[in-house]
């Protein structure tokens, strides 16, 4: 709600088309009645400010950039100020603001692919840009294409990565015989019979299920599912939301990519399941832009669903992000839909009373949620049944870097980390084994004399370590650590929001201390402490936590 | 309002309303710190509804936009009047224990269904029912207007038929409910209350009545006159008819800001003697016999102005006046000692002294108090009083203390300056953000977003009479004719075009303006002209002057 | 409802609603602040403010977080000052902070932070903006508080005609596509310039007197009057240096105005030079 001042160029017609199809359901801002009359107002607007990110991408596909003329018809349409549109638009890697190249490579460098042992496919593009994690690191060396006038598409090595669903199947159940694209498939395969099954529970059982299950989240935070729920569902709020963390991001990380381009269905009937738990009738899936494949089959799989009458009860949207891996920290991602940077709010409050556009709501990584299925459908002893007592379940683990055989890997929580290892067979080229990553660019390296950590949040914990997002990616003996740890270092400071002071400049000031001769541990320690105690999310609180590994094992 | 003569509510009190309306008046832009009340409102949920010919910066944040017809103000207000009334929406417990009138006012409005107020206002009927029932059931209204509903030969009707709103839906006298007069300039409000109105003393007292006349007398030791003078329209004709001879003109330019200026002009020009008092060499001044510069008011002296919510505050001088400049107090002050009056020595604090004891709504306000409560709002009785935030409270003790609020009857009428063949296009005018009146101070800041004065009218209007943008085309009135660029802008309906007048040395646009003015408030009618558009190469080719 | 907490050694009694800052304010408590401001709304982002909470692992934002019913605060603690020393390093060695408020400064002084240590580290540059004979913008001393977005949005003037644009280190205030000032949708309030804490922004009249190194601020008086304009009455503040108007601005307590003013309030004084 501004004074909406805009330029004078205008969207061309193709833009024009694009806007249109996004405001085909709700029409823009203002509506002209007559020549003397005209309906809008704050609530207008605000109602349809979601519609901004989509919007963006419908003129980047469109266009291939965020023209001048695109911005501010769309602006016009949504009653956004231009300014705002813009800072949206620069807060996202795969959104251009300036005419770009006709095809333009993105090319992941980042930590697995930094040891990619194929070179890079060569593709006919206009110009090459550096990546961070794609999320591609079964398949070897990534390339997001950017082409104008179509979505992007991944080019990857011609390589069946590995899915192994390990002793007791659950979330890979369906996805170890490849993609399940048809609704009839997946019905074939146990599919929806666990939203039957919530809608004959009861919602209230359905969270009790889920509260014994004792199910923590599989996005990094372990916070237990169950109380998130019975929070949720105890608000007394007409509107609520559901909301699936789709936006996996961390480097290393690719098992919810693969959930959701082999087994779509199942997140769509989880988050119909967790919108029925908590009483809320709308839920979002927020795919990570860089997930074109992912995106489409969850499209696909939505619209089958709901025309089969299916989701009665919870009408559910996706979005697609676009290239800004904080948008997985859960606050940001909610500033996201709404239309806005994807900048962390200050917590508390929690999204559990004040989440998206500030009514109380469930936000869960896809993992989690998918777990949610079996915990209805066999109850939650049947599915306590693995893992340890206080980790239960299975866990997916993302096999990377210099292993044999990488891939995704559901075990039950407490494997061996040698175990997981040995059966990815081992170390590529059985060259020594240097160290482990777990967890990501935010997680940190095992000694290889770790080897028998037994992967539950509990050992875990005990040993220093996180889980995180179930990231394992192994460097032989030839690995210089400390190009990954600065590799890291620059992943944090490009994806530094830069809302708060200690992330914005302190990821910068690392970055350029490790990239020194000799790094000053004094400055180093100061980075650490300020980000990790003034940052205003997880992203700077962890900025440093590989530093601090490396420097633990005596790398730096 | 109601004898109180200023507006009910503070500005805070719009912060708290559930519906807004905006009715003649562009606050974003001519008042555009009383609209960040005015958006803290909105933030808190409250719908607002601007109701104005053009589609103006402030209804861009209107939830409903009413562009009605030039001049179609009553029509419209008793239309909804009539549909509150039909529909039940009525306050009828307020109306039967505040106000008198009703019965006559249900008469008197019942012409007017929603039929009738279409065709005339030219608005769709359900949005003018949809805004009845939006007035009809607000729990706190707040009703706010400026010049567009009192630059009208109707302007103290238009202004009754607003009231008329309020008090069926019992919107008056409560916190958050109530009615706004915006003020143009930043001491109408203080120089009505000080008496600068022909029929009032200081105190708004009245002149007619011996027995609120007589503490002046007292004070002044001298008779006060029982008839009222004259106001600005009246002295005008009185210049024209050669009774008014002699003008003493303080911080106002006349020449430029006078409707048919021409006319004015030549009136001003035939005086004896024009003495000016003015921070610049005006227009007005340029003509004078005798110039007096002045200070000015803000930061070169000291006083008191009284603001839109009759809050009184202090200005005080920062810096010493240029030149010759004095006082305004001061040149009166000599001006007396020369006409054989020793009033002392001038003293803001002792004149503002001398209002309280003569005013009871100011006698609370020293400078001692003003100076640390921010100001004060009247009436403030005493030392112990911190003001009124709104008045008419009164209206909700049961039985009510003083006299009912009266309802009144209005009855419509166009504006006088008639569209026809000859002249079919509607002219009317107001403020933009940078600019203030002739331009005499804001033409003396750089603004980067001045737009100078263009010709305003809509695409499809501009497209009827073939004249393009940025095109300098004659614009011809019946009395005069000047020449102005034409814009093209989104913001008007078909058939009205929009000019400011703040550039009068670009377009000297009260040359077009009528002089028809309100017989109960001598406004005139600024907003209503009717206009034709003239080719200027046909001019050169031949066509008529 | 009131209850009791403790800040450093002492017991005090609040309002739930209450942040931190304001109950240690009114307890004689002074925490730092930058982003802050008493008209607009917390965005806690300098993080300057930030003091220790028991129970909770990272530093709390002093300014936004509301007070909870026997939270134990350190406003000082070890912890506390680190992170204030390094927020005060990052800031003045990225940008310019000499014409900042003599409160940053201060706490510079104060908390011992020695930018220099990242001299070798990048700092922002930009060319100064001056696009009108109003503004000057001159981003090389801005420290991304917010406060001028706020102000331009919904804390005050709903014109949105800035916003923060980029990401991380490259994170800048901007209009669309860097449009001039003249041709976005700004309309010359000043009420950016109001809460500029570093001197990013100033009126043209303050940074050509400033330039000449002819701002003495401790030779100005200040005088409270009622703007000469429309009818609304909006205070002002008249700032005077050699015996002229340099600077106008509104006091940010004032229910009027809140601090903010339209382009008449804040530059029309300039009629009278």
């Amino acid at each position: 709600m501004s004074d909406l001042h805009v330029g004078s160029e205008r969207a061309d017609d193709a833009e024009a088309a694009a806007i249109e199809r996004v405001l085909a359901t709700t029409g823009p801002a203002v509506a002209r009645v007559s020549a003397r009359v005209t309906l809008g107002g704050m609530q207008a607007t605000a109602s349809r400010r979601h519609l901004l990110l989509p919007g963006l991408w419908a003129l980047q596909d469109a266009v291939g950039w965020i023209s001048p003329g695109g911005l501010n018809s769309l602006c016009l349409a949504l009653g956004v100020p231009p300014a705002e549109g813009y800072g949206v638009a620069t807060f996202y890697d795969l959104l251009r603001t300036e005419r770009p190249s006709t095809t333009i490579e993105r090319r992941c460098d980042d930590l697995a692919c930094l040891l990619a042992i194929e070179p890079p496919i060569p593709t006919d593009v206009d110009a090459v840009e550096s990546s961070p994690c794609l999320g591609q690191c079964d398949r070897g060396a990534a390339s997001l294409i950017q082409t104008c006038g179509a979505p992007p598409r991944i080019e990857t090595p011609d390589r069946e990565p590995r899915v192994d669903a390990g002793p007791s199947p659950r979330l890979l159940r369906r996805a170890l015989t490849g993609a399940v694209t048809s609704l009839a498939d997946y019905r074939a395969l146990g599919g929806f019979v666990a939203l039957a099954a919530a809608r004959t529970m009861g919602a209230e059982a359905v969270v009790d299920a889920v509260t014994a299950a004792g199910l923590r989240g599989r996005g990094g935070a372990a916070f237990p599912t169950g109380a998130k729920w019975r929070a949720v569902a105890s608000e007394t709020a007409t509107e609520k939301h559901v909301v699936a963390n789709a936006d996996e991001s961390e480097p290393g990380t690719f098992k919810d990519r693969v959930l959701m381009e082999r087994d779509p269905f199942s997140l769509i009937e989880a988050l119909a399941v967790a919108g029925f738990a908590v009483g809320a009738r709308t839920g979002w899936i927020y795919v990570r832009g860089e997930y074109p494949e992912a995106y489409q089959r969850l499209v696909a799989a939505l619209d089958e669903s709901s025309a089969a009458g299916l989701l009665e009860g919870i009408t559910i949207e996706i979005r697609r992000g676009a290239g800004a891996y904080i948008c997985g920290e859960e606050t940001a991602l909610l500033e996201s839909i709404e239309g806005y940077r994807g900048e962390p709010r200050n917590k508390p409050p929690y999204p559990t009373t004040h989440g998206l556009f500030g009514a109380p709501t469930v936000i869960n990584n896809v993992e989690t949620l998918i777990n949610v299925l079996d915990i209805v459908e066999h109850g939650p002893d049947a599915w306590r049944s693995v893992g340890t007592h206080d980790s239960p379940g299975t866990r997916l683990l993302c096999l990377s870097g210099h292993v044999e055989h990488p891939g995704v890997y559901e075990r039950p929580m407490g494997v061996r980390l040698a175990d997981v290892i040995a059966e990815a067979g081992g170390v590529r080229g059985a060259r020594p084994l240097q160290a482990v990553l777990l967890g990501g660019a935010a997680g940190a390296f095992v000694h290889p004399d770790q080897r028998d950590l037994e992967l539950s949040f509990e050992a875990a914990h005990e040993a220093g370590v996180g889980l995180g997002s179930g990231v394992v990616m192994l460097f032989d003996d030839t690995v210089d650590l400390r190009a990954v740890v600065r590799r890291a270092a620059r992943f944090f400071a490009h994806e530094s929001c830069g809302q708060c002071v200690p992330c914005r400049v302190g990821t910068q000031r690392q970055v350029e201390v490790l990239t020194s001769e000799r790094p000053d541990t004094a400055l180093l320690d100061d980075l650490e402490q300020v980000m990790r105690d003034a940052s205003i999310c997880g992203l700077g609180h962890t900025a440093s936590s590989l530093v601090r590994s490396a420097r633990t094992l005596g790398v730096l | 309002m109601f004898g109180a003569g200023g507006g009910t509510s503070s500005y805070r009190e719009i912060e708290d309303a559930d519906v807004i309306v905006l009715w003649g008046s562009n606050a974003r832009e001519a008042h555009p710190i009383f609209f960040h009340h005015v958006l803290a409102g909105l933030r808190k949920g409250a719908s607002m509804y601007v109701v104005d010919p053009r589609r103006t910066a402030s209804a861009a944040f209107a939830d409903v936009w009413l562009g009605l017809d030039v001049g179609s103000d009553i029509a419209l207000a008793n239309g909804v009047a009539r549909e509150i009334i039909a529909a039940g929406l009525v306050d009828r417990e307020f109306i039967d224990a505040a106000t008198d009138g009703f019965d006559e006012l249900v008469t008197a409005v019942e012409p007017w269904t929603l039929d009738r107020t279409a065709a005339i206002t030219g608005l769709p009927q359900l949005q003018i029912r949809d805004f009845a029932h939006a007035i009809g059931g607000a729990r706190r209204l707040q009703l706010c207007w400026t010049l567009g509903i009192t630059e009208h030969i109707t302007a103290v009707d238009n202004v009754f038929a607003l009231i008329n709103l309020a008090l069926l839906t019992g919107n008056v006298g409560r916190w958050g409910s109530g009615l706004v007069p915006l003020r143009g300039q930043n001491n109408v409000q203080g120089g009505g209350d000080m008496g600068a109105i022909p029929a009032r003393l200081p105190g708004f007292a009245d002149l007619t009545d011996a027995s609120e006349r007589a503490p002046f007398e007292r004070m002044w030791q001298a008779a006060v006159p029982s008839r009222p003078g004259l106001h600005l329209s009246q002295m005008f004709e009185a210049m024209h008819s050669g009774s008014l001879r002699a003008l003493w003109v303080i911080g106002e330019n006349p020449a430029d800001s006078e409707a048919d200026g021409e006319h004015a002009r030549a009136a001003l020009g035939a005086l004896d003697i024009l003495v000016v008092q003015d921070l610049y060499l005006t227009r007005t001044a340029a003509m004078a016999d005798v110039v007096f510069p002045a200070a000015a008011g803000w930061a070169e002296t000291d006083g008191t102005v009284t603001n839109s919510e009759r809050r009184v505050q202090r200005v005080r001088a920062a810096v010493a006046p240029p030149g010759q400049a004095r006082d305004d107090l001061a040149i009166v002050f000599d001006l007396a000692a020369a006409f054989g009056h020793d009033w002392g020595a001038p003293n803001a604090e002792t004149v503002w002294n001398e209002v309280r004891s003569l005013s009871r709504n100011h006698a609370g306000m020293s400078y001692q108090r003003l100076d640390t409560l921010g100001g004060l709002q009247w009436p403030c009785l005493d030392d112990d009083d911190l003001g009124a935030p709104f008045l008419h409270g009164r209206l909700w003790a049961r039985p009510i203390e003083g006299p009912r609020a009266p309802l009144q009857c209005v009855e419509w009428q166009p504006p006088a300056d008639a569209l026809d063949e000859h002249f079919p296009l509607r002219l009317t005018t107001g403020r933009v953000l940078d600019g203030y009146n002739t331009g005499v101070q804001t033409a003396r800041f750089p603004s980067p977003i001045r737009s100078g004065a263009t010709l305003d009218l809509a695409a499809a209007t501009a497209m009827r009479y073939a004249v393009d943008d940025g095109e300098v085309v004659r614009v011809v009135s019946r009395r005069g004719a000047i020449p102005m660029t034409v814009r093209i802008v989104e913001s008007l309906p078909p058939d009205l075009a929009f000019t400011t007048f703040h550039f009068p040395e670009i377009a000297d646009v009260n040359r077009l303006t009528a002089d028809a003015w309100d017989p109960k408030s001598g406004t005139a009618e600024f907003k209503a002209t009717a206009i034709r558009l003239e080719s200027i190469d046909a001019d050169t080719q031949g066509g008529r002057a | 409802m009131t209850i009791e907490l403790r800040i450093d050694d002492a017991i005090v009694t609040a309002e739930q609603g209450d942040t931190i800052r304001d109950v240690a304010a009114r307890h004689g408590v002074e925490i730092p602040t930058l982003c802050w401001a008493a008209n607009l709304t917390p965005v806690n982002v300098c993080r300057l403010c930030v003091v220790e909470v028991e129970g909770s692992r990272p530093l709390v934002p002093a300014c936004s977080r509301p007070v909870e019913a026997d939270m134990v605060v350190s406003t000082n603690s070890h912890r506390v000052r680190t992170s204030r020393r390094m927020v005060l390093e990052l800031l003045a060695s990225s940008v310019d902070l000499d014409r900042a408020e003599p409160e940053l400064l201060d706490q510079i002084e104060e908390y011992g932070a020695r930018p220099e240590r990242f001299a070798a580290g990048a700092t922002k540059h930009a060319p100064v903006k001056q696009q009108d004979e109003l503004y000057v913008r001159d981003y090389q001393r801005c420290v991304l508080c917010y406060k001028c977005v706020e102000a331009c949005g919904d804390d005050a003037q709903h014109t949105f005609a800035i916003s923060v644009a980029g990401r991380g280190f490259d994170a800048h205030i901007s209009t669309e596509f860097d449009t001039a000032l003249p041709d976005s949708a700004c309309v010359y309030c000043g009420n950016c310039i109001a809460v500029c804490p570093t001197g990013a922004l100033t009126p043209l009249t303050e940074f050509v007197r400033r330039e000449a190194g002819e701002w003495r601020p401790d030779q100005q008086s200040v005088t409270r009057t009622v703007c000469a304009f429309c009818g609304v009455g909006c205070n002002l503040d008249l700032h005077v240096q050699d015996g002229e108007v340099v600077k106008v601005t509104s006091p940010a307590d004032h229910d009027i105005t809140q601090g903010n003013l339209c382009i008449k309030g804040r530059f029309g004084w300039q009629h009278l030079r």
